[in-house]
């Protein structure tokens, strides 16, 4: 990129605030906004949006499991065909199209600039095109529901040979759009990718160092490095693939000469480091809620910004954990275990560092300060049962049961959905210039935690009993009939039903709270982040009283020289004024 | 821990069970605490009026010890399960032990044919005896197993043994059992392999040497009725 270039964009930024009263078109407003707000509004809502497509899906298939056979009300039956492709769709819409786009996309978005004190994105027409780019893979994927042969049902990680030859799957086009689709995606997060780390560089308000940028537009940063550093493979990958199935090459086909464990390195060398990319900018978020609520200064800033980077450096070298028993060089295995066993240091020391931040604060437990502490409890649980599946042995057994489900569900959940919980209820009040409903906001969160935890905790038991994966039917084994085991599946499958009905009252309480909630301040939450300097919400241009300087570091709260227990980044020194 | 609910019937399944139970202890104590002094701090912290909270950087060596002697519990806790789960791993993935007897599993969309060797407990002889979704093995005895696919992954579960493996078409992967009890338990395919996947069940029929004699006489071609037998396919181009 030349710097001239990035100048220029900036430039035509900066003519943002002259027009902004004028009144552009609904197509101009919304449809081809290059404002990074109405760019993040769009992600956020398209997020949402998706969302409900992956909640839909998880409701149909496990009233499968609960109650096999039946028709499920507003489904239908479940055939076994129906539920690998709602089992691949909830997988992939979840991860792709949920917790990608909310937490990396629309977060970034909206905070980047605000938080660093700039107008907008360095390249705001990519920005634009990321978006369209990422609307037009919803609708290609949404698109593959709908061909001959039905929607891909091989599971988000679409393993070859299955997911190469249309013979073996039976969705022959329905996998194409569903692999063409997940390539749209990422080229629309690189776009995003590269503009973040951009305008991070170069757009940062004066005096604002590398250490007084806040920990979640360090930890977007991060995982945007991480994402274009790891997606380079899969693209690759994701193209052998589509040739294989529409041109009938062999990459992944043994009888050509080819291996179907390459996708397996190609896929877990990006899809590792994936999950760093959500979970990074979740801790992020978890970092800026409790500084603020418990009015503490970030306990060891600086270890919270290593840890991270560690952590994003590991996740390079743990990918193999995935493959332990799928044919690879069973040597190999040793490796893998200690690095994944290794990547608990980084990731725990990150949580110490958190609980220690709690440690003499005066902790206020509002709607997203009790989602921020929600994400902490419950992702200990998902760390620490991902050590039986980093340690090569306990692995065997462990392996494809439901135990791995309720692991990567108890970092994926607290990650997309606690934590964009947690990051949608703190900067609403910016966002949408109103306060949420702090009533509704904790009878959801508790709505929502319970049933949570009721979910996925028999489901360890599950996956300890020995219950496998994507199975559509268990009365299949008689060995998994045994005593209780079809309770344990009904009980969870009733948890879902009430976790999915307390989400109305999520979607009721933002949409009242946007269009009737009380008028906010600009800094409701006394907080001391750039972005509670400008309006609640922010004019186009964001900051309408000139950029601002910095002058301190981001959790300067409860400093023992002051009356306040806040300090603006952006209020002078006594002296120096 | 796990054979409470599914019987332990390998030589192997008790370590696996063991290693489990292991790191159900180390990390049970660690969530524990970790989950006590985070509820604790936030119940000694709620805010009260007129109280400040402390200015604490965090940076200061007093105040990281907090951080870094967990930190350094946590690395040595992770060497200990480190060490208990290759020392498993080599004993069931990688120092094969001399085999009684062999048996091959082949996986396809979407069923399981073992080829037993019968009663010269020879393989690829005529007196081999193939079944569908069945395989009977010994109790007592030292099995290699010649896994391969016909077509996708599969994956040869047999959570009664904590055995699993993926079936990779065109390649042969060998493991090994030894059963330690008698019994008829399920196996699982554990890969997804296309939408027969959950209909892909098989049993695994462990009998007494004498039972599995008569099973071997009664079963096995008689060799008068056998044609030559072509040698064993080649799949794909691996050795």
């Amino acid at each position: 990129m030349s710097s001239a270039a990035a100048h220029a964009e900036h430039d035509h930024a900066h003519d943002h605030a002259h027009h902004a009263h004028h009144d552009e078109g609904f197509i101009k407003k919304y449809l081809w906004s290059t404002d990074h707000k109405m760019i993040a509004m769009q992600y956020l809502f398209t997020g949402m949006a998706m969302a409900l497509i992956g909640g839909f899906t998880v409701y149909a298939f496990r009233m499968q499991l609960a109650f096999p056979g039946m028709s499920v009300p507003g489904y239908g039956r479940v055939t076994a065909t129906d539920y690998n492709a709602l089992v691949t769709t909830h997988g992939s819409v979840m991860i792709f199209w949920v917790a990608m786009p909310v937490l990396i996309a629309a977060l970034g978005n909206y905070l980047i600039p605000l938080m660093i004190g700039c107008d907008d994105m360095v390249f705001p027409r990519l920005n634009r095109l990321s978006y369209q780019l990422f609307l037009l893979s919803s609708i290609v994927l949404i698109a593959s529901f709908y061909v001959p042969g039905g929607a891909f049902g091989g599971a988000w990680t679409s393993y070859p040979p299955l997911s190469a030859k249309a013979e073996y799957s039976l969705t022959g086009l329905g996998s194409s759009l569903w692999l063409f689709a997940v390539a749209l995606e990422f080229a629309a997060f690189l776009l995003g990718g590269i503009n973040f780390i951009t305008t991070v560089m170069n757009s940062r308000a004066p005096g604002m160092k590398m250490f007084d940028v806040p920990i979640v537009v360090w930890m977007i940063i991060i995982a945007s490095i991480l994402f274009m550093a790891s997606v380079g493979p899969l693209i690759a990958g994701a193209v052998m693939l589509l040739f294989d199935q529409q041109l009938g090459t062999g990459f992944f086909d043994p009888a050509k000469g080819g291996d179907p464990v390459l996708w397996q390195h190609l896929f877990w060398f990006f899809g590792h480091p994936e999950v760093y990319v959500v979970l990074l900018p979740a801790m992020g978020i978890v970092a800026e809620i409790i500084t603020v609520f418990s009015r503490k200064k970030l306990f060891a800033y600086k270890t919270v910004l290593y840890t991270a980077i560690g952590t994003g450096v590991l996740s390079f070298f743990v990918w193999a954990h995935h493959q332990f028993i799928a044919g690879i060089d069973p040597r190999m295995a040793n490796v893998f275990s200690v690095t994944t066993l290794l990547i608990s240091i980084p990731v725990a020391e990150m949580v110490f560092v958190y609980i220690g931040t709690l440690y003499g604060g005066s902790i206020r437990l509002t709607t997203p300060m009790l989602w921020a502490l929600a994400f902490i409890a419950e992702f200990l649980l998902g760390g620490v049962t991902g050590i039986f599946l980093g340690a090569s042995g306990a692995d065997i057994y462990f392996h494809d049961t439901y135990f791995v489900i309720a692991h990567f569900h108890y970092t994926f959940f607290p990650i997309a959905f606690i934590g964009s919980f947690a990051a949608i209820t703190y900067w609403f009040p910016k966002m949408f210039g109103k306060m949420m409903n702090e009533t509704w906001g904790k009878v959801h969160f508790w709505g929502t935690i319970i049933p949570f935890n009721a979910i996925f905790i028999p489901l360890f038991l599950l996956g300890a009993r020995g219950d496998h994966r994507r199975i559509y039917d268990y009365r299949h084994f008689p060995d998994l009939m045994k005593s209780g085991m079809q309770d344990l599946r009904v009980f969870a499958t009733l948890a879902l039903l009430v976790l999915l009905a307390f989400q109305v009252v999520f979607l009721v309480n933002l949409f009242y709270s946007i269009f009737r909630g009380e008028k906010a301040s600009a800094n409701p939450w006394n907080a001391n982040t750039l972005e509670w300097q400008a309006p609640s919400p922010p004019p186009h241009g964001n900051f309408p009283q000139g950029l601002p300087n910095v002058y301190r570091g981001p959790y300067e709260y409860s400093h023992p020289d002051r009356q306040d227990d806040y300090w603006p980044q952006t209020e002078p020194d006594a002296a120096k004024s | 821990m796990i054979d409470q609910y599914v019987e332990s019937a390998s030589t192997f399944s008790g370590d696996i069970d063991n290693v489990i139970w292991i790191i159900l202890l180390i990390t049970g104590f660690w969530f524990i605490l970790a989950e006590v002094v985070f509820f604790g701090l936030i119940f000694k912290f709620l805010a009260k009026p007129g109280v400040k909270a402390k200015y604490v950087s965090g940076e200061k060596p007093h105040e990281k010890r907090w951080v870094t002697l967990p930190h350094y519990a946590t690395l040595a806790f992770d060497v200990a399960i480190i060490v208990l789960a290759i020392k498993v791993w080599h004993d069931v993935k990688i120092n094969l032990p001399e085999a009684d007897s062999t048996v091959r599993v082949i996986s396809q969309q979407w069923a399981w044919t073992f080829v037993h060797p019968g009663p010269d407990n020879k393989l690829d002889t005529p007196d081999d005896i193939s079944t569908v979704d069945e395989l009977h093995v010994e109790k007592d005895k030292t099995y290699h197993f010649e896994l391969t696919s016909r077509d996708v992954l599969h994956s040869f579960s047999v959570p009664v043994f904590r055995l699993k493996q993926d079936a990779i078409p065109g390649r042969i992967i060998k493991g090994w059992f030894k059963a330690t009890q008698t019994g008829q338990y399920d196996i699982q395919c554990t890969e997804i392999c296309g939408i027969g996947h959950g209909i892909m069940p098989a049993r695994i029929i462990i009998e007494t040497p004498a039972q599995h004699r008569i099973w071997n006489q009664s079963n096995a071609p008689k060799v008068a009725d056998v044609t030559p037998t072509t040698p064993p396919t080649q799949l794909g181009g691996m050795p």
